[in-house]
Formats: C-alpha cells, structure tokens, sequence
C-alpha cells in the first residue's frame, strides 16, 4: 500500500509531463509543417554551392 | 496586404530605418525538395531590406519579414530571380479553420492523458482492490475524470447546446447526455461507496469519438490546404498611367473610372473598361467559356478578368470594384449557394432515429426494473449502464472513419474532396454536367501543327520561345520540351512586346512573332528568309471518352453545358454522342442545374471558369480542374489535379464504395447494439464489460473502414 501512495503519484506526474509537453509543442508550431521538416534535414548549411538547377 | 507584425523571435532591425519590419506572406506552387528551400531562403535573404525568411513546405508557402520599404512586387521579383513563380497572399484564409483542429487535438491528448491513468485505476479495481483501496481509486478517478470531461467533451457539449436550441437533434446530444449521466452517476457511486464506477467509460468513449473528429479535421484541413496552394490568389493589379505619365500599380479596388491602365500580353484585366490604344485578342475563357481568343481594338469594350494574349493595349477603366461583371458573377453565386446548408449528412440522419430509440429504450428499462420492484438507486444504475452500453462509440467513428481513408486514397491519385458532406452527396450523383472549355478540353492553347517542322526549326522555335512569357510562347515552349527536343544556341534574342521575339542562328536572322490570322491564334516562325505558321487550338483532355464510359456503367448521364459558341460545342457532343446546350451565360447554367434538380436528379457539376462559380455552387455537388479559376475552386467541394479528366469518375466510384462501407459500420454498430442492449437491460454490465465491448466495436468499425484503403486503384 505505501508503495501506491508514491507510485500514483509518479503515473500521473509522468502523464502530465507528456500532456503538457504536447501542449507546449503545438503552441510553438512543431507541427505546422511536417514535410517541411522531413526535407529541411537534407539542406546543406554552408551555403556556398551554386545553384546550377535553376527550374 | 501586408499583415501587421506578429510575435516572433526578435531580429535586427535595418539600422537605417526606425519603422520595424513588416511580414508578408507567399505562396510558391513549385518548390518540391529539400534544394528548393534552401535555395528560397538563402535567395530572399540575399535581397536587400529583407529579415528572414521561413519556408512552410506543406502549405507551400514562404513567410517573409522585410523592411517596408520593399513591397510584394519586388519580392515575387526577387522569387522569380531564384527560379520559382510566386504570388502574394493576401491574408490567412484558412487561419480559423486550422484552429479548430488545434482545439480538437488537445480535447484528444487530454481525453488520452485522462483515459490511461483512469484505466490504470480501474484496472486495479478490477482485479479485486476493494474496501478503503477502492474508494481511493474511484476518487481518484473522480479527480482525473472530471476535469478531463469539461475538458475535452467541450466539442460535443456546444454542438449539442446549439442544436437543442434549435430543436434538432444529432449524435452530439445522446453523446453528451450519456456522457454527463455517465459521469454524475460515477461521482454519486463513489461518494456512496458504491462498487461501480463508470469514469473509465466515459473518458473512454470521449477519446475514441474525439479521434474521429480529429480525423476528419485533418483530412478537411488537408484538402483545404491543397485547393489554396492550387489557387493562383490574384490580388488583382493594374499598372496605371498618372496625369504625368508617370506610372504605378493600383490594386483593383483602388481602381477609379475614367482611370487609363496598360495591360501587357499575359496579364489579367483588373476592370471593366474601353480600349485606348493598341488592340489585341482577349481570351474570355474564364469569363464566358469561349474557347477562341477575342479581336479587340480601339472603342471595343474589355471585362475585368478576361487575358491579353495579344499584345500591350491602353485601357480606360469605365467600371471597377463592385460594378464590374465578375462582381456580378459573385453576388449570383452568394444567391444560389444557400441551399447547400440545408443538407444533413448520414450520421446526424442516423442520429435523428438512434437517440430518441436508445433514450426511451433506457426509460423503458428504468420504468421496468421500478415495477419489478428493484430500488429507484438500482434502477437508475441499471437505465444508465444501458445508455454507456449503447452510447454511439461505433457510430461515431463509423461515418469520419470511413471518409478520411476514402479521401486519404482519392488524395493520392490526386482528387481533393473538402469535406465528408461533399463525398456524401457524392455518392448520390445520378446526373453529370460539363462545361467545355478547360474541364473536357485543357483551357490552354495548344500547338497543333507541330509534326511539319523539322527537328531544327523545333529547337530554333524552342530557344524562342523559352525567352518570352507570352502565353502561346508558353504554350509552344512547353509542348516542345515534352518532345525532347533540345534547344539550339540562338544569340542575340530580344522581345518586342506586342510583335514577337527574334534572334541570330548561325549567322540567319530568325524570329518568332505574330501571325496575321483573325480566327485562329497563330504565331509565324521566320528563318531567314523560310517561314511557318504554328497556329493553336484548345485540345480536349486525353481520357474524356473513357471517363464517359465508366461514369456511364456507374448509371449517370452525361451532357455539356457551356458558354461557348454551338460549333465547337457540337462537335465535341458529337464525338461522344451526348446532348449540349451552348452559348449559355452563368445565370441560364444556374436554371439549368435548377431545372434538373426538380426532375429530382442529384446534379455533378464539373466546371472550371468564373462563369461556372454560380453553377457550381449551385449543383447538388461539384467539381472543378486544378487549372480552374479561384472562384471555381472555391466553388466546388472536391478538386482534380491530374491533367486527364478520369478522377472525375474515379470520385464518385469511391464515394459509392465509401457509402457501402459506411451502410456496413452502421449494420455492425447496430448488431453490436443487438447483442449488448440485452445484457445491459439485464442489469449484468459493469465497467470491465462496457470498456471491452466499447473498444471491440470501435476496433471493428476502424477495422472495416481500412478496407477502403485500396479504392482508389
């Protein structure tokens, strides 16, 4: 029994964590724009390649 | 335009300037890797005066903060400079609609939060905690619980309150009526010390429907998204000549009559209005369905949203704004786009029998176990236990489940339907309408005459034409690029707007320029001293017979309807056997429609031009080409990408086989209620039964509707 009095309490804490760390990742916008994210891994930083592809 | 600055991460302002940066918004259709946006990144923050830039690369969309003195013009300038076609966007159109998503997202990662530590709970419950173990679970429950269903039953209690108000009903009132019994009576249970407590149920039954309407939020906010990167958002503009012939740009509001415009060869008109100087043909596709370019010169009269595909005329604006035609065009289709509301859609028609048959079925059981002689507190445990058990868990998700996987399929094979009403009455088409131009046939000119040239005279036409932004140069360019034909090294090239572009070829003069052939938009190849004519006509799409075929087997008619002249009407009825009405202004294709709809036909609309908007709003259903104006895309509730026409049958095949799907999660639903309702009315459910035959059919339902994965093959 003493056992449930510091196990719920740490079920649920670990719960909210989750719930608010969701609430604080939809406020910032990680979801706005997912493929956008998916493709963005791919870009080279340095910047200094020439853009030979133009469309 | 501009919006106001929002809240973001502070940059440096220009030390320059005092006025703070300002935020424009752009849509860019083309960028489709990872190189393209960085290339628009990099690109726009090598542009002076501008902050930062952040591509969204779902929506399609650039953000960019500059400083005010650069406008959108030299940004889409600047856009283009990089290699990508841009438009400014106006304001956020979808902005509202997005939040309703946000909102129903967290209801769901609440009801999750709140699901999985009361089942924790319950769990222990169930597997024998009793006594002073028991009573703290429950009111531990009661804690998560509570709050969690003000939380995240908002959605359902609102549209339950609405309706109710208006003496409707649909499936949000038996969900909110049993949910909040469900709740009361758990509380009452648990301060008593009673051994059931249905919190779990509850919260349970709320996840489940608010993932429904998560779905279906999603898959609305999806398409809506797609349909506005297709959208070309013309925040229409016209250069006009001031008293000292200066020039500026005026947006088309600000346009004042008496006002004299240039507008160069490809530009849309702002206004209605009269030649000046110059002539030239206008292409009223959009506007009136006419498939042949207009002659028009000095003292002829313009409208506003037809093209110049001729060359740079003067225009005096005679009317602007509000007076023009295609304001006209906007106040029809606000008339006959009202009846739309007044469809209701299956599940809130399923829900019109279902919640008066399972409340008074619950009624019944209380009254029954009253006369039986049981306790009021047992028969009220026994009514309720009947309402959770029969609570539209499976018929919540049997309707949202099954279309967001038949949209998700149709999406892929590049249909956008905007909502589950739209696939709804999708389903019910018996009759199937089309205009002509740019919805059976493609709406753009088309080189037909091309296997004279020889293989030098299409590269020579193709360096040409890739130097000019005319739209038959376009035209030209894009049909011989898909040849595989290279271009030739041509020196020299310049463009004389309103005549044509020329160049030197291995030491020959060689030009590409206007032809003079009334009837038939014709450009003239000179080589030397050789000459070709390549003259353009609108093709029809390549998959319109076969398209016919199929929608024929699925037992819908067919005709045209269409603005333009009956010749070439006729003759593309003729080529498929079907009837026509040509020559038909936006107001006579309304009546039309109108007409059938009182035969008691169920009316697909397929149309893509200005004149089409009223029709299209006004069909039982619609649908318009990813080519179509904005207007037709804001009109119709599913858009087409593809260049051939198939999807159109394609559509209404998978909103058939989403209907029998549905019809099929209704049967299970009900045949689950079959089975259960006794057990309830027995008085033998308690939360462990109501949780397993909960998520069992839930699990069917969703089960059964990823059948519908495959349809669209």
């Amino acid at each position: 029994m003493n056992g449930l009095a510091i196990l719920i309490p740490v079920a649920l804490g670990l719960g909210l964590c989750g719930l608010a760390a969701f609430f604080w990742a939809m406020r910032s916008g990680q979801f706005d724009d997912l493929d956008g994210a998916a493709q963005r891994i791919l870009i080279d930083e340095e910047g200094n390649e020439e853009d030979v592809s133009r469309p | 335009m501009n919006a106001p600055t929002v809240l973001s991460p502070a940059v440096a302002p220009g030390p320059a300037d005092a006025s703070s940066p300002i935020d424009s918004r752009f849509i860019v259709p083309g960028m489709r890797c990872a190189g393209c946006i960085g290339k628009i990144e990099r690109g726009l923050l090598a542009v002076d005066g501008v902050v930062s830039a952040r591509v969204n690369f779902s929506a399609k969309r650039v953000a960019v903060r500059h400083r005010p003195d650069i406008d959108d013009r030299d940004l889409v300038n600047a856009l283009e400079r990089i290699g990508f076609e841009a438009q400014a966007l106006a304001d956020a159109p979808f902005g509202e609609d997005r939040n309703e998503t946000r909102s129903l997202l967290k209801a769901l990662a609440v009801a999750g939060f709140g699901m999985m530590n009361i089942m924790l709970l319950s769990v222990g419950v169930w597997s024998g905690a009793d006594g002073a173990t028991r009573e703290i679970f429950h009111w531990l429950s009661a804690m998560i619980a509570i709050p969690v269903v003000a939380y995240a039953g908002r959605p359902f209690f609102i549209s339950a309150a609405k309706v109710l108000r208006q003496r409707h009903t649909n499936m949000d009132v038996p969900i909110s009526i049993g949910v909040l019994l469900a709740t009361g009576l758990s509380l009452y249970e648990t301060a008593t010390g009673g051994a059931h407590a249905y919190f779990d149920g509850a919260v349970m039954l709320l996840f489940f429907l608010l993932a429904g309407r998560v779905l279906d939020a999603m898959m609305r906010d999806r398409a809506r998204q797609g349909i506005g990167a297709l959208m070309k958002h013309t925040a229409l503009q016209a250069l006009v000549v001031g008293p000292a012939g200066d020039t500026q740009w005026v947006a088309a509001a600000a346009l004042e009559p008496g006002q004299v415009m240039i507008v160069a060869a490809g530009e849309n008109l702002a206004a209605d209005g009269v030649i000046v100087k110059g002539s030239s043909a206008f292409d009223n596709a959009m506007l009136t369905g006419e498939s042949e370019p207009q002659a028009r010169g000095e003292g002829d009269t313009v409208l506003a949203g037809t093209t110049n595909v001729g060359a740079p005329v003067s225009v005096r604006v005679t009317a602007a704004g509000g007076d023009t035609t295609i304001a006209d065009l906007a106040r029809l289709m606000d008339d006959v786009g009202q009846h739309r509301s007044f469809y209701v859609r299956v599940a809130d028609r399923a829900a019109r029998i279902y919640a008066p048959a399972v409340h008074s079925l619950a009624l019944a059981t209380f009254a029954g176990w009253m006369i039986a002689g049981a306790g009021l507190h047992q028969s009220l445990l026994v009514a309720i236990s009947v309402l959770i058990i029969t609570c539209p868990c499976a018929l919540g998700l049997a309707v949202p489940a099954a279309q967001v996987v038949a949209v998700g399929a149709l999406l892929k094979r590049g249909v956008l339907i905007k909502d589950g009403s739209a696939l709804e009455r999708l389903a019910s088409v018996d009759r199937a309408v089309f205009d002509k131009t740019g919805t059976l046939t493609l709406g753009t000119p088309h080189p037909v005459s091309l296997e004279a040239l020889s293989d030098d005279e299409k590269s020579i036409a193709l360096a040409l034409a890739s130097a000019s932004r005319h739209p038959l140069s376009r035209a030209l360019h894009a049909a011989l690029a898909s040849e595989a034909v290279g271009a030739s090294e041509v020196g020299n090239i310049s463009e004389v707007p309103g005549v044509g572009i020329s160049g030197r070829w291995q030491g020959q003069i060689v030009s590409l320029g206007r032809a003079d052939n009334p009837s038939v938009p014709t450009v003239r190849l000179t080589i030397g001293d050789r000459s070709r004519d390549i003259s353009f006509r609108d093709q029809p799409r390549a998959d319109v017979g076969p398209m016919l075929v199929a929608l024929e087997r699925l037992g819908i008619e067919s005709s045209i309807l269409s603005g333009d002249a009956a010749g070439p009407v006729g003759r593309l009825a003729n080529a498929h056997g079907l009837s026509f009405v040509a020559a038909a202004d936006p107001r006579a294709k309304v009546d039309a429609l109108k007409a059938l709809a009182d035969e008691g036909r169920n009316v697909l609309m397929v149309g893509d031009g200005l004149n089409d908007g009223p029709a299209l709003a006004a069909a039982h259903v619609s649908m318009a080409p990813g080519t179509a104006s904005d207007v037709g895309q804001q009109a119709a509730d599913a858009v087409f990408t593809s260049p051939g026409i198939m999807p159109v049958a394609l559509a209404v095949r998978v909103a058939r086989q989403t209907r029998h799907i549905v019809r099929e999660n209704f049967a299970l639903a009900i045949a689950y209620n079959a089975f259960a309702v006794p057990i309830a009315i027995a008085g033998l459910v308690t939360p462990l039964v109501a949780a397993i035959a909960m998520s069992m059919s839930s699990l069917i339902v969703v089960g059964n509707a990823l059948r519908l994965a495959g349809s669209a093959k």
